[in-house]
């Protein structure tokens, strides 16, 4: 009869210790890694393809972004920066696009890049070439012909003009009719691919020839790290210096040999309304929500303080068009909640709905404390979480819900990206939005030849979207980096990659 | 007769758990929902169990997590008993080819494991509702109730009081309700108190995967969960919340041992 207790409580002692998550697991402690031009990286998951113009998952083009170039890059600022291409111009009626390429760029393979490369690559990018599993770029498909009338020169001619075009040049330039990029992929980037083992490692190293001069780092070796208990063991057993993406609880937990660095996830987290249901239906209502949520507390709450508060659809990173001064346009105000919910009808209050889908914490975190900041004006927020592919079906795509909490990010590095979905007739406008001054603003920006110009009309957008209260704008969250001590040179871009060229050892 | 020290040992554990969680129905030390900036306090004399990741006072969410968790163990184990002793004295004290086909459905479901099967009804039904929840827990508890109960009555339909009975032209409901449940109860007391520990860990188990109770509300297990993310920064918060599970478990446990116990001793 003891042995029964005895097992009793061992098993309840047993069940929370699982629930607590004893279990350790992952890499055996290794010899400090730290060697002046060595590097190792942990990623989350392992590379799904290794070809360019194949590759699906973020975290793949994440880490190759260091092994291939396009004619334009990236640059941490959010411009593109020439790259393949040294110059280019174009036209009066923006229909041609004349590339000069940089003379002597080596791809890894030694070869040197030519105009035929680059006409292969884009074709290939763009599917039209036949290759098989391409995930296709469609925007390229806007290019009618191309031409070279010289081994350094492109020109790329459009059927209609447009002011992204020049941002999807980014795709990977290969050489022309190299068939193993699957296994052993050739780039012009700064590293160059070495080997990789299946959900273990990828090897990279140091393009001696790089057109921008060499890197300073030799070998970098990425570890896959799956299992999200072994990320701080492998980083403070030395066997990694440098992790990418760590939430804020895994970072607070790191020892001093390590530094976080702060970069944005580059998302708009919001509580979004759906603006054709009641009461969201009342602008008063919207803004009553905005004045009652207080999204200091949220970052502080429910992020540590880590986050930038923003108060319409862009998010800081997009420097020329993110504007400052929306994010307090609705301060704190409770009393002033109040009055507005009680000119639209509801003195006080209502019940509504925030769906959640359930797999983000950092959302179910958020909308753990806007339920108890709203209480304070009355209104009774009730969270509905709900699977991921749930959310999307219901949620996103069926427009079948009150609110939700969310991060909204931008498929390519345009303002276009974040704001068109707000349009009455975008197919992803989830949100119902219907403003008439809004449409016509999108129109209007569309139509314009002047970035300068362009940059006005998208910010006047923004405007539009917050002073209609359009949805309760709270943060672009943090994107936290754990650095070994030491490693210096680390830059965040609007997009999600890792940019190793610049790593370095300080001695 | 021996005094049961097991009993009352059980007795007074639960029973003070079971005051101190019957009193946070109606009133905790603070607000359990209600967030400060003292975040991850360790236990002090203001917040005895210390602060969670948001400020809240861990030991009134613990009070109101317990008491969600044995409401809805209780209600799965209402639903599981009931159904259960239905289907099992039926079956048993009739016993042919519904019994032999029922029975088999029950062992089918039981070769899943219960959570699996938790899972299932789940997200059949949606979840997010605790309605919900004890419904698919309660059709989860239901075979292993229904074992019991057939097994004690397929041996009583042989003895020969019930044969007695049914010769005076007593009807099956009588016999079966009468005369042959009262005798079930020492097997279905300690069915009831090891079901109640399996319902409260299952009711964890769910709310841990999340599918149990919605945030903000707390239940043992969510708060586990949440425990389990910060256990490097606040290990009082899975400690306390683990330990006041482990209390309860043990002395519920308890209470079924002494039972057993007396059983023993009366037979």
């Amino acid at each position: 009869m003891k042995r029964t207790f005895l097992a009793l409580l061992a098993g309840a002692a047993l069940f929370c210790g699982l629930l607590t998550g004893c279990g350790s697991g992952g890499n055996p402690p290794e010899q400090e890694a730290a060697h002046a031009d060595e590097l190792y990286v942990g990623i989350a998951q392992d590379l799904d393809s290794l070809d360019p113009h194949k590759m699906v998952a973020a975290g793949t083009k994440e880490i190759m972004f260091n092994v291939f170039e396009g004619l334009v890059k990236p640059a941490p600022s959010g411009d593109l920066l020439p790259a393949l291409a040294e110059n280019w111009t174009i036209s009066e009626d923006r229909l041609a696009y004349t590339f000069r390429l940089r003379p002597g760029v080596k791809f890894h393979n030694g070869a040197i890049v030519t105009a035929a490369d680059v006409v292969y690559s884009l074709e290939r990018a763009s599917g039209t070439s036949g290759a098989a599993d391409i995930v296709t770029v469609d925007a390229l498909s806007n290019i009618t012909a191309m031409e070279t009338p010289d081994e350094m020169t492109v020109i790329l001619r459009l059927a209609e003009p447009s002011n992204e075009f020049l941002s999807y040049l980014t795709a990977a330039v290969i050489p022309a009719d190299y068939d193993q990029q699957d296994t052993a992929p050739v780039g012009t980037g700064p590293f160059r691919f070495v080997s990789r083992t299946a959900q273990e490692s990828v090897v990279l190293e140091r393009f001696d020839d790089y057109w921008g001069g060499a890197a300073a780092l030799k070998t970098v070796t990425c570890r896959v790290i799956e299992n999200a208990d072994s990320i701080l063991m492998s980083l403070q057993s030395g066997a990694v210096d440098l992790f990418a993406h760590l939430t804020i609880t895994q970072a607070q937990q790191l020892t001093a040999d390590f530094a976080i660095e702060q970069g944005a996830m580059n998302l708009v987290q919001a509580l979004y309304l759906n603006n054709a249901v009641e009461p969201f239906n009342d602008v008063r209502v919207r803004q009553a929500l905005c004045y009652a949520v207080d999204k200091q507390a949220i970052i502080d709450l429910a992020f540590d303080g880590f986050g930038f508060p923003i108060g319409s659809s862009m998010y800081p990173a997009f420097s020329k068009y993110f504007d400052d001064a929306l994010t307090d346009y609705y301060p704190h105000d409770t009393e002033k909640a109040k009055e507005l919910l009680a000119a639209a009808g509801y003195p006080d209050g209502f019940s509504m709905t925030i769906t959640v889908p359930s797999n983000y914490q950092p959302h179910i975190d958020t909308a753990q404390v806007i339920v108890e900041q709203l209480k304070e004006v009355g209104v009774r927020a009730e969270i509905l979480p709900v699977e991921w592919e749930t959310w999307l079906s219901e949620t996103y795509t069926g427009r079948n819900f009150e609110s939700t909490v969310i991060g909204v990010d931008a498929s390519t590095m345009t303002a276009r990206a974040l704001l068109e979905r707000f349009t009455s007739t975008a197919g992803n406008n989830f949100i119902n939005y219907n403003n008439e001054a809004y449409d016509n603003l999108f129109q209007q920006a569309q139509a314009c030849t002047d970035d300068d110009e362009q940059t006005e009309v998208y910010r006047a957008m923004e405007r539009n979207l917050t002073e209609n209260a359009a949805n309760v704008y709270i943060q672009d969250m943090a994107d936290l980096l754990a650095v070994r001590h030491g490693l210096a040179g680390v830059r965040f871009y609007p997009i999600y990659v890792l940019d190793l060229y610049g790593l370095h050892w300080e001695s | 007769m021996k005094r049961n020290y097991y009993l009352c040992a059980g007795l007074v554990l639960t029973g003070f758990l079971a005051a101190v969680t019957l009193a946070g129905f109606f009133w905790t030390p603070y607000d359990s929902a209600a967030m400060s900036a003292d975040k991850f306090l360790p236990p002090c004399a203001a917040h005895i169990f210390g602060t969670d990741n948001f400020g809240r006072d861990i030991f009134s969410r613990v009070i109101e997590g317990a008491g969600t968790s044995f409401v809805i163990a209780l209600s799965t184990i209402v639903i599981g008993a009931s159904g259960g002793i239905v289907l099992g004295a039926v079956t048993g004290y009739f016993g042919g080819l519904a019994d032999e086909i029922l029975i088999r459905i029950g062992d089918a479901l039981t070769a899943f494991p219960s959570i699996l099967l938790a899972l299932v009804v789940i997200s059949l039904l949606g979840p997010g509702k605790p309605v919900n929840l004890v419904l698919s827990l309660g059709l989860v508890f239901i075979p292993s109730f229904a074992r019991v109960t057939r097994a004690a009555f397929a041996e009583a339909r042989e003895i020969n009081y019930v044969k007695s009975v049914r010769l005076m032209g007593a009807s099956h409901a009588r016999i079966m309700l009468v005369h042959i449940l009262p005798n079930t109860t020492p097997v279905l007391l300690s069915a009831l108190t090891i079901g109640f520990n399996n319902a409260v860990l299952a009711e964890a188990s769910m709310s841990y995967l999340g599918i149990g109770v919605t945030p903000p509300d707390a239940s043992l297990g969510y708060m586990l969960s949440e425990a389990q993310s910060v256990f490097g920064r606040a290990p009082w918060y899975a400690l306390t919340t683990g330990g006041v599970m482990i209390l309860f478990l043990f002395g519920v446990g308890l209470i079924g041992e002494g039972l057993r116990a007396r059983e023993g001793e009366t037979l």
